[in-house]
């Protein structure tokens, strides 16, 4: 039923092809990219693209190509770790906020609603303006302040769910309170939370490459699409494609995503909000 | 009832909503406080790190007269507290950058241009996402509503970075018709009124559509769910059956209750606009407190950095309490529940 659905949607299976050749290219890097990324060539500074660097040279020589290709590994990778982390976050306290409810649901949600509150970008430059910018830190930070709405979809649900005739079967014959949390509802909860990590996904890549726009993001030579952009800006004047090509693979990746999501959305159920 | 008793009880009702609602978001601040200084504080490493961390003189001696300097020495409890208190009296502290100037001078002086441009961008923004709802919502599921959705998601998408960086180029570098930087010209001073306003506005232009842009889609995509929820009621069956002309269906009976909504999430982007602030004033040159927080966390300035996410925290709570206000006047549903 799903599957049908969604084979229907040719805008959500074109943006699901584009995330899964990204994906490919990604764990291929080393076999699709035609030079090393990190090789520097002092005479070939700045080309402009053409045939010999089909996106041209970056200020030491490297191939914009194939530092993007192995980009595309380290924005991915923050992407996902990210939203797996936030996603854990949201599922566990949103459903003990639903499950429970009373008191424990109107901390949770209260710490839901402070947490929106909060200017998390500014915690987000502040927090990795005193570790030090690593790519771990990155991510752990992003997924620290992303869980919010996964909560509370999470939650919205279980407080539907939790009054629903199975929920009070398995509590009949003693199931505890964790096996009924994990085995009976979490399962019948996931559907939204799938469509909010696709979307997350894209959101945590922008979200890593303005942080590295502004320096706190993956630091250099590790090339990430966000600290080639940020590294070309200083020779935008004479080599606009050091910054065009990795912003429009931002651009791109992201699109996919969203209108992969968007599909998910469509084809599971109409009327999901999310 | 005569007609002045019901006002009182409706007056009352109205304050009895607005303090409870006041409550809550002063619990919420508290929270808000608690969360940042906690985060910030322990996280690993120090503000005097910034001063002693290269200082060859730097004796552990000497580490602890300034730790005990900044109070750092106390537990950290204590220290929100004495921050807590400190910050009811609007004393931040002083900055740690060299100048040592209060840090809420430092804002205050700040703040002007932020609030400008994110005004006005609000402004576009809904003057703009608004009709693109409206019309994706009345046509929904038509080619245009298709097309108007995939621009939404490329809104999405967009690093607005890189679109700031590009327009720049464009307009500065190779057209060459719009300042690339800062908020007035050399000779801003020696202008006349009306020049004056025409050199901002063309220094303002490329700031205020990217902020307008980086927020058109969620607003546009928000507005179109509402309308769309608003259009499947059963009042909009008997506004039609009744034989309303469908432009009357839409913007008299649909229309008002889609857009309430709406308007409560002003209060919930301030955040993400200023947010945006931190990224488009670092680009254009814009002394606003945007910048102030990038030079502000590179430099470790714990007292500025606080002082920054309170600010934007009560202006984030008072946005929400506007829309709240405004909403209760407009739907009498609100108040009493």
């Amino acid at each position: 039923m799903f599957w049908k659905r969604f084979k229907k949607n040719k805008l959500a299976l074109t943006g699901a092809i584009l995330v899964f050749g990204l994906l490919v290219i990604a764990i291929l890097a080393p076999f699709v990219s035609p030079y090393d990324p990190n090789i520097i060539n002092m005479d070939d500074v700045l080309q402009a693209p053409g045939s010999r660097h089909i996106l041209g040279t970056d200020d030491l020589g490297r191939d914009i190509l194939s530092r993007m290709i192995y980009g595309t590994r380290i924005s991915l990778s923050v992407g996902f770790v990210a939203i797996a982390i936030a996603t854990i976050i949201g599922i566990i306290l949103g459903s003990l906020a639903g499950y429970y409810g009373k008191l424990i649901d109107s901390l949770i949600m209260r710490l839901v609603d402070i947490m929106l509150s909060v200017p998390t970008f500014f915690l987000l430059l502040t927090i990795i303006a005193i570790v030090g910018p690593s790519i771990w830190i990155v991510m752990f930070v992003i997924g620290l302040t992303g869980w919010m709405s996964i909560a509370r979809l999470v939650r919205a649900e279980f407080l539907t769910l939790k009054e629903r005739e199975f929920v009070l079967a398995a509590r009949s014959i003693g199931a505890s309170d964790a096996r009924i949390i994990f085995k009976h509802i979490l399962p019948n909860a996931m559907s939204p939370v799938y469509v909010s990590f696709i979307l997350g996904v894209a959101g945590a890549i922008l979200m890593e490459s303005g942080l590295s726009f502004l320096g706190f993001g993956v630091q250099p030579p590790t090339p990430s699409w966000g600290n080639i952009l940020t590294a070309g800006r200083e020779y935008m004047e004479v080599a606009w494609w050091l910054i065009f090509f990795p912003g429009l693979a931002i651009l791109l990746t992201c699109l996919s995503y969203y209108i992969l999501g968007e599909g998910i959305r469509q084809a599971l159920d109409p009327k999901l909000k999310i | 009832m005569l007609p002045d008793t019901r006002d009182v009880i409706l007056n009352i009702i109205m304050l009895n909503y607005l303090s409870k609602k006041s409550f809550e978001l002063l619990i919420t601040f508290f929270g808000i406080t608690l969360v940042s200084f906690f985060l910030i504080n322990l996280t690993p490493g120090k503000p005097t790190d910034a001063l002693s961390e290269l200082n060859p003189k730097m004796t552990p001696e000497a580490r602890a007269i300034l730790e005990k300097h900044w109070g750092l020495d106390k537990p950290i409890h204590i220290r929100y507290g004495i921050w807590l208190k400190n910050v009811s009296r609007l004393d931040f502290g002083n900055s740690l950058s060299s100048d040592m100037r209060p840090a809420w001078d430092k804002i205050r002086e700040k703040l002007p241009i932020t609030i400008l441009i994110n005004s006005i961008a609000i402004f576009f923004i809904f003057l703009i996402a608004v009709p693109i709802g409206i019309h994706s919502a009345v046509k929904a599921n038509s080619l245009s509503d298709k097309l108007t959705t995939l621009a939404v998601f490329v809104g999405f998408a967009m690093p607005t970075f890189w679109l700031a960086l590009i327009l720049q180029f464009i307009f500065g570098v190779w057209l060459n018709v719009l300042p690339v930087s800062g908020i007035k010209s050399l000779n801003y001073e020696s202008l006349s009124l009306l020049q004056k306003f025409f050199d901002s506005t063309r220094h303002l232009c490329l700031p205020i559509f990217i902020t307008v842009f980086g927020s058109l889609a969620g607003i546009s995509r928000y507005m179109r769910s509402t309308m769309q929820e608003a259009l499947s009621q059963e009042y909009i069956v008997t506004a039609r059956a009744k034989g309303l002309s469908e432009s009357k269906v839409v913007y008299k009976h649909a229309l008002r209750n889609a857009v309430l909504p709406v308007i409560t999430i002003v209060g919930l982007s301030i955040p993400g606009l200023i947010s945006g602030s931190v990224i488009f004033e670092t680009i254009f040159a814009i002394p606003g407190v945007g910048q102030l927080l990038y030079q502000a966390a590179m430099s470790r300035d714990y007292n500025v950095i606080m002082a920054e996410v309170v600010m934007v925290s009560v202006l984030t709570l008072l946005g929400n309490l506007l829309a709240d206000i405004g909403y209760a006047l407009a739907d009498p549903r609100i108040r009493v529940r």
